[in-house]
């Protein structure tokens, strides 16, 4: 019994002395602050390289641990408080929205352009703080970096203090050359209804992107002309009704013209030569003739004459997670300016393939590793990226592997994708939120990819009705089995009897 | 302390704590959404909606044309198949049984972009016969969920029966269609259950194989993807009250065959 008395004692004294171990472990966790990211899938190095990047400056850029990793190591080094890092990511800009809508929490999140300003016009975005956005600290990375063309477009939109871009590109067609008659075929969007490429050519399985190049068909012989003086950016948003009802004829002729809408087979598609074009964004264009290149085949990429999507992902804060916290505020932008550093922006570059928005020497020294021509090249090129890098910045590129040879640069290999030329540029538009149009488009959108009624062949519904006529007959010959055949079989030798 | 005791009822708890929160709530919520509009207020909008769209009727018979064909296709493959397999001698079965099991093993994501290499190979640019590589997609993953529930059927079968029929005179023709057939009916009757109502919805294997086929399932993906839940759950209720439909038809259809009830319910 005394014993027994004695083990309690034991137990009550463990138990405290547990819980004020318990109490202690909660006061000590409240200096960890844990940041929620949410980017696009397989969009920030991952670490685990095999090789490391050598710069012409002498600098060795290496990804050994993940990016998120690094990150977390860094700040917690210079700060007195602590963070841990939760990176989850989305596959559409949809699914962000809907698990926003769900009440999913996260800090800091990186959509593309027109989630952006959705989030912006319904105003969940927090805005930087005054740190954030000083130029005179050189640790301030992302304000002292960025390109000055990003820069300057996020400042017409008057995003600048509130969103950071992350990775940019165009639209656009990745070809093979050698299976394509004419080069004019694939520098305009009207391939995708050119009847010589009947099923041959992919174009993309989401709204956004048919639409703007079904935008970039309708208006074709206006945009091309040499006299066109209108306004690019409002032509290719128009979403008043009419044009969504041509749009949507239009598109009906590209769905029956097309190969396939895909989301991301058309990446392989285009390798192991199922089709002859693809409707692309830049960073997979990248990826695509990389690949390509391995096998042997050589493929390009065009932006057509008409006009060019411009795209990007960017930064921001979202003040449902935020929630006014100063120590989590200054850690999500600890965040982007990590990430903003040439260096990191060099590593996702080379994990991912996309473009980043950052204008630092070592990204221009890498894109020099990368594409410069090498000695014993017959003839280069100087492609100017002046525009993007700031101040002098042309790369020597030789013209056999790329292909520049006049001055307006419409088409070209990995640089080009990577860094449109500034023709490109001139003719590219951003496009905006559908707004209270969305609806309306996704309607048209569903009926463009249904099947009507009257558009379902012939043949289909013949073999359909073959197939309900022999079933019916067999459940007709099973159910009246008795009455037809089967009593009056029987096996040699045997005699029926009737009783 | 008194035994913890367990009635027979009781063991069922987890399974209807598990149903009540995975399949009867969704279930209401799905018919929340599909009777109101985006305002929350009830509405038959999106009921006529289905029902007057040629675009949503197209779909719907184009669904059910490659549900039916690839059934019956799967019926017309499975059924000898599986007649020999379970008729086979001993040793050589379970090698057989494994050889057409083996495919399911592996993730599917796999073999059907393995089929789509094949098929482009046969028949150049798949694209040019959009009907015929879906049934050909669907049979391909749907096989053995009808080979099996006919193997099992067949398998089960009663030796002796066929035996005391070829021994009161009856010929090879009619113990097939006297015995075999009609206790196997269970079988057919959930092989296409398993196979008829998945074929009209399971859009992924045709987003992988040759994404330009719309079915049932992905109208509904469309919808859901353009915040439209409204429509696309009265979507999913039309199906459902499809596949109970089907499903009545069915057990009426195997009403003598009590065995059938059994399997199906």
């Amino acid at each position: 019994m005394k014993c027994k008395k004695f083990l309690a004692v034991i137990a009550a004294c463990a138990l405290i002395i547990a819980s004020l171990a318990g109490f202690a472990g909660c006061k000590k966790s409240e200096d960890v602050i844990t940041l929620r990211v949410c980017s696009w899938e397989e969009y920030i190095d991952l670490g685990g390289w095999d090789e490391a990047i050598e710069l012409e400056s002498g600098k060795t850029i290496k990804g050994e641990k993940s990016m998120v990793d690094d990150f977390t190591e860094e700040f917690n080094k210079t700060h007195d408080y602590k963070v841990k890092v939760e990176y989850s990511t989305f596959g559409t800009n949809e699914d962000l929205y809907n698990r926003l809508s769900l009440g999913d929490e996260y800090d800091l999140v990186c959509p593309s352009d027109y989630m952006l300003m959705k989030l912006i016009d319904e105003n969940r975005v927090e805005e930087f703080s005054a740190e954030f956005l000083n130029k005179e600290n050189a640790e301030n990375y992302y304000i002292n970096c960025v390109s000055p063309y990003i820069a300057n477009v996020f400042d017409d939109y008057k995003w600048s203090n509130l969103a950071a871009c992350y990775m940019w590109g165009t639209t656009g067609l990745v070809y093979n050359p050698k299976k394509v008659d004419d080069i004019s075929d694939v520098s305009t969007w009207k391939i995708l209804t050119n009847e010589k490429y009947k099923r041959q050519v992919t174009v993309k399985d989401n709204v956004r992107d048919a639409y703007f190049a079904t935008l970039g068909i309708i208006n074709s012989e206006n945009l091309t002309s040499p006299d066109f003086n209108g306004d690019l950016t409002e032509l290719l948003n128009d979403v008043s009704t009419p044009t969504i009802r041509q749009a949507e004829d239009v598109l009906k002729q590209i769905k029956d013209n097309v190969y396939s809408f895909e989301t991301d087979a058309g990446k392989s598609d285009m390798v192991t030569g199922k089709v002859i074009a693809n409707y692309q964004w830049s960073g997979d264009a990248v990826y695509i003739m990389d690949q390509a290149d391995e096998d042997n085949t050589e493929l390009w990429y065009s932006v057509p004459d008409e006009c060019a999507n411009l795209w990007f992902d960017g930064w921001v804060m979202l003040k449902s997670g935020i929630e006014g916290n100063e120590q989590r505020k200054t850690a999500a932008e600890a965040f982007i300016n990590y990430l903003s550093r040439p260096e990191s922006a060099v590593r996702n570059m080379y994990y991912i393939g996309y473009t980043s928005a950052i204008a630092g020497e070592e990204v221009f020294e890498y894109m020099q590793w990368n594409y410069a021509a090498d000695e014993d090249a017959k003839k280069t090129f100087e492609y100017d990226l002046s525009y993007f890098f700031g101040g002098e910045h042309k790369i020597i590129a030789d013209s056999a592997e790329f292909g520049f040879d006049d001055e307006n640069i419409n088409r070209g290999r990995q640089l080009f994708a990577q860094y449109p030329s500034a023709s490109v540029i001139e003719r590219s538009v951003v496009m905006r939120d559908f707004g209270d149009k969305l609806s309306e488009i996704n309607q048209m959108w569903i009926n463009v990819r249904c099947l009507d009624l009257k558009d379902i062949s012939p043949v289909t519904i013949g073999v359909t009705c073959a197939v309900v006529g022999v079933i019916i007959i067999a459940v007709l010959l099973y159910v009246f089995r008795y009455k037809l055949f089967i009593n009056y079989k029987l096996k040699e030798g045997y005699v029926k009897v009737e009783n | 302390m008194k035994k913890l005791r367990f009635n027979r009822s009781q063991l069922c708890i987890p399974y209807a704590v598990f149903l009540i929160l995975f399949v009867i709530a969704p279930l209401f919520v799905i018919l929340y959404y599909a009777f109101t509009n985006g305002q929350g207020k009830f509405t038959f909008d999106n009921f006529a909606n289905f029902f007057t769209s040629t675009n949503t009727l197209g779909t719907l018979l184009y669904s059910f044309a490659v549900a039916i064909v690839t059934t019956f296709v799967c019926l017309v493959l499975a059924y000898p198949t599986a007649y020999i397999l379970a008729r086979s001698n001993f040793k050589k079965k379970y090698v057989l049984l494994l050889l057409f099991i083996l495919p399911m093993w592996i993730n599917f994501t796999l073999r059907i972009t393995a089929l789509k290499e094949i098929l482009s190979v046969i028949e150049g640019n798949i694209a040019a016969y959009p009907f015929l590589n879906s049934v050909i997609g669907m049979t391909f993953d749907f096989l053995p969920f009808m080979i099996l529930p006919l193997y099992t059927s067949l398998l089960k079968l009663d030796k002796s029966l066929l035996e005391a029929a070829s021994d009161l005179g009856a010929n090879r023709f009619t113990v097939f269609f006297r015995i075999t057939l009609p206790l196997s009916v269970p079988g057919i009757i959930s092989g296409v259950t398993m196979v008829l109502l998945p074929s009209m919805t399971n859009y992924v294997v045709l987003d992988m194989l040759y994404n330009s086929t719309y079915i049932m399932g992905s109208l509904i993906g469309s919808y859901f993807s353009a915040y439209d839940w409204h429509n696309g759950s009265m979507i999913s209720i039309v199906l459902l009250v499809i596949i109970f439909i089907v499903t009545l038809v069915t057990n009426r259809f195997s009403d003598k065959d009590t065995d059938a009830r059994r399997t199906i319910l």
